[in-house]
């Protein structure tokens, strides 16, 4: 049972994050804390991709004398590829945050359905 | 020579154009440029369905890397159809584009708005094509972010929280999805939807692969804004510009409709998908989301948010064709997929060329409206009577599939919804009806001309499409049929 807690314990990371960074975008109100955890959530699921590709005693995938076991390097370059989309969203929703400023003068979201709803 | 690139010269030509037109200097070159590059993705999309009727399949290679190591284009006769819905679609909004984006658009971000557009092109054709599942993923995010872009370019301010409110919950499901791709690939090590049918079989057991089907679901369920994850929609739909209304309530939900498909038939296979709850849970969210969306469209004062609800309950019937789980069902549902599209598209182009002359899209501004632009209210009129399904309409064609496809199996409580469906579409119909014909103008509207013709053409052209393919189903009953028949048969 130990062994089993302790031998995976980057999925425990993993879920931890995932929870929490789901947890932020729920919960709270502030535009950029929603953003955060937005983040949260999609670095949790680039260590799964990080951690599904390791192999047990393999090095990094170069190929070099003296080993024989590799980690599988497609997990790696998949998630340059997610963590591209992640930057994209986080600049897209951060200059939306912005925009969203000029226009209402706050970033609280129960502030801005105010303002809508007053209308 | 072309022939033999077909697949991926539909990607590539939207994606090559999306920088130029963010070059360009002016704002009518732009849009001259995107006519051309959306025409010939029409063309292109004609052409490859027509090489796929007769039940071929084009394999393509990208780059010439073998599957199942390098990304390969599949191409069967349901996704050359879709990608003929999505071209299509963007080739007749094209012409409508010019004149409604000059009055909505800020003239300096008129090259970027069509940049965005083009990518949003992009990244749904890109869905349609590809063979690989993390291709897809890709393409989902390049169609959503630059959506979200061009949702918060709309006129009024809430276009910027409805865009950040679509933001989160759309990254949201793209990441679920992501979730249960790198499951599924940590247990068969291939992302080729082919080869992971080939191997998933042999661990369907695994409450991995269980736990990846879930995520999978639920993060497309989100982004077809399946009911109760619709939450982004309403507001997505009523504050985006005009144009990008139109094209995402025409295209946007249909592809991820096409995924949801893909994923249950060709990834996962019907037999496991009947294992788990999944058909129950469409045929329930289905109605339900039928009756609530339909409801609360009822009670909308505006027009634009009025058809939005009713695209939930669209997206509704949509998923109970896939709930039956039958042959019928499915046809029905491809049928819903291009009939929805064609009605919606001519209903927001109508409306759109109500806001275009009043400058408003609540109902209250409209009164006597229909009278002065009597070739726009003929048009809603029509499109109207598509979606609630009269017979000579598109509409009647696939509501006679989803009802033949609930009588099939004697499930007389859902027939029974879908037709009280169609009834609280008629109500939610005459309403905006009744506001355009049987009131009094207002002394603003009073003077109100008639839409341009640069408007009124694409409408009608929609309108009459909406008509004909009412008559002559051939056409897409047949490719309906056969690729319906060929997801079940794929089943083992």
């Amino acid at each position: 049972m130990m062994e089993f807690v302790l031998g995976h314990y980057n999925y425990w990371i993993v879920v931890v994050l995932m929870m929490a960074g789901f947890y932020t975008v729920i919960s709270r109100g502030n535009l950029i804390k929603k953003i955060a955890g937005l983040n949260i959530f999609q670095v949790s699921v680039f260590l799964l991709y990080i951690s599904i590709g390791n192999v047990r005693d393999g090095t990094t995938p170069i190929i070099a004398q003296g080993f024989q076991h590799y980690s599988n390097p497609l997990t790696h370059v998949l998630i340059l590829t997610a963590i591209v989309v992640g930057v994209a969203t986080t600049a897209l929703g951060l200059a939306l945050i912005v925009r969203i400023k000029e226009a209402y003068g706050s970033i609280e979201e129960e502030d801005i359905h105010l303002q809508d709803n007053s209308l | 020579m072309i022939e033999q690139h077909l697949s991926i010269l539909l990607v590539v030509i939207p994606l090559l154009a999306a920088p130029i037109t963010a070059i360009l200097p002016r704002a009518r070159i732009a849009w001259l440029l995107t006519l051309l590059i959306t025409w010939s993705c029409l063309l292109l999309a004609v052409w490859q369905l027509q090489s796929v009727l007769d039940g071929n399949i084009i394999s393509y290679e990208l780059g010439g890397w073998a599957p199942p190591w390098g990304i390969e284009y599949r191409i069967d006769t349901l996704n050359a159809f879709v990608a003929v819905i999505v071209a299509a679609i963007a080739a007749i909004t094209l012409p409508y584009a010019l004149r409604s984006v000059e009055q909505e658009i800020d003239p300096r971000h008129i090259p970027l708005f069509y940049t965005a557009f083009l990518l949003c092109l992009t990244g749904l054709l890109g869905i349609t094509l590809t063979g690989d599942i993390f291709n897809l993923f890709v393409f989902l995010e390049i169609s959503s972010l630059s959506s979200y872009a061009l949702i918060s370019m709309g006129r009024q301010r809430q276009a910027l929280t409805a865009a950040f409110q679509y933001l989160v919950m759309g990254t949201i499901g793209a990441t679920f999805l992501l979730i249960g791709i790198g499951l599924i690939y940590s247990e068969t090590g291939t992302l080729n939807m082919l080869d992971l049918a080939g191997r998933l079989p042999s661990v369907f057991e695994l409450r991995t692969v269980h736990t990846a089907f879930a995520f999978i679901m639920i993060g497309v369920a989100l982004k077809l804004a399946l009911f109760p994850l619709h939450l982004w929609l309403p507001n997505a739909y009523t504050y985006a510009p005009t144009v990008i209304t139109i094209f995402l309530a025409a295209t946007a939900t249909k592809v991820a409709i096409y995924v949801m498909l893909r994923m249950v038939y060709t990834v996962f296979s019907i037999g496991f998908a009947e294992d788990t709850p999944l058909n129950e849970m469409f045929m329930l969210l289905g109605v339900i989301g039928v009756l609530f969306a339909s409801l609360s469209a009822i009670y909308q004062t505006n027009s634009k948010r009025l058809l939005a609800y009713s695209s939930v309950a669209q997206i509704g019937y949509m998923v109970l064709g896939i709930g039956f789980g039958s042959v019928l069902g499915l046809t029905a549902t491809i049928v819903h997929i291009f009939n929805h599209a064609l009605m919606k598209a001519a209903l927001f182009m109508a409306v759109g060329a109500l806001i275009y002359r009043v400058g408003s899209s609540h109902l209250r501004d409209w009164n006597g409206l229909g009278r002065q632009m009597p070739w726009t209210f003929a048009a809603l009129v029509i499109a109207g009577l598509s979606l609630i399904g009269l017979p000579g309409t598109a509409g009647f064609i696939s509501k006679w599939y989803l009802v033949s496809a609930a009588v099939e199996q004697q499930n007389w409580l859902i027939a029974f919804i879908i037709l009280v469906g169609s009834l609280l579409a008629v109500v939610y119909v005459w309403k905006m009806v009744e506001v355009l014909f049987f009131r009094d103008a207002n002394t603003s509207t009073a003077e109100t001309r008639e839409a341009p013709l640069l408007l009124l053409v694409p409408t009608w052209l929609l309108v009459l499409a909406n008509l004909y393919f009412g008559f002559n189903t051939e056409l897409t009953v047949d490719i309906a049929r056969s690729a319906a028949s060929m997801m079940e048969a794929s089943a083992p």
